[in-house]
């Protein structure tokens, strides 16, 4: 059986990806999907420590982040529409208005 | 799960999951993360996770998913970033990112012995996992932030609705 220290690490490399999809891609949808990546690699080290401490609470929270997944996929798409009906583009680099 | 089994599906997982950063179309990007999602499920399901496998499947690679290819579709994003020179900052991001992985790898590595629990090896309670033990402890103890899930849900649609409807400018 692989243990739990296996999980964790896949966990974070996963997260790592995610991460640097975050800083490197200038798409604003890519960068949603690194998000969501980062979220899931959360909840395998979630669903892992369920299985390590063998307490169901972690597979509830894993639910609790997938439900805010959701709301944050459909609110921030939303968002990116607005965004592109009004300036035709969704690159990270030309949406600089608040930049200081 | 074996090492046998681990090793592959984790290779082919982090293969998926670099694939979401480096193509350059979206939709390639959704792709691969859908295949990323369903390799998690696979991951879940060896964890004694059946129900959270099956809405990982359904919920996430399902739905969620499908609003992120509808969404590429509707803006009809047919030519992506230009390859601008971002070479150094990808660079550092790369480097920061490796740093980062590396700290987080030795640390698990000094704490594993040290992790609590009966650990991997004991088999989990029968009934580990299913709709029922999950469901009876999100609806019994976990009660109120179902409820708050809820009303965050509905903020979400009303939210997305009002954005995506009201004409800018």
């Amino acid at each position: 059986m692989v243990p739990i220290t296996y999980y964790v690490a896949l966990s974070a490399i996963l997260f790592s990806i995610g991460i640097v999809g975050v800083l490197v891609r200038r798409n604003a949808i890519v960068i949603f999907l690194s998000i969501e990546l980062m979220l899931n690699a959360a909840n395998l080290a979630f669903v892992a420590f369920a299985r390590q401490l063998q307490s169901i609470d972690g597979q509830v929270i894993v639910f609790f982040v997938m439900t805010v997944a959701a709301a944050e996929a459909a609110v921030g798409l939303a968002i990116i529409i607005a965004v592109f009906r009004h300036r035709q583009t969704i690159n990270a680099d030309d949406l600089r208005l608040l930049r200081w | 799960m074996s090492y046998a089994l681990f090793f592959p599906l984790a290779g082919l997982m982090i293969l998926s999951a670099i694939g979401v950063v480096l193509t350059q179309h979206p939709v390639r990007s959704a792709m691969c993360l859908v295949s990323t999602l369903f390799l998690m499920a696979v991951f879940f399901i060896f964890l004694d996770a059946d129900f959270v496998a099956a809405l990982q499947v359904v919920v996430y690679a399902g739905a969620i998913m499908v609003v992120f290819l509808f969404v590429i579709m509707l803006l009809n994003l047919q030519h992506d970033e230009p390859r601008r020179q971002r070479t150094s900052w990808s660079l550092v991001t790369l480097f920061s990112a490796s740093l980062f992985t590396l700290g987080l790898l030795y640390f698990l590595q000094q704490a594993g012995p040290l992790l609590p629990g009966p650990g991997m090896q004991t088999a989990a309670p029968p009934g580990f996992g299913s709709i029922e033990s999950v469901g009876l402890r999100l609806f019994t103890h976990y009660l109120l932030q179902f409820e708050i899930t809820g009303l965050l849900m509905l903020a979400g649609v009303i939210g997305a609705v009002v954005l995506a409807k009201r004409k800018l400018g």
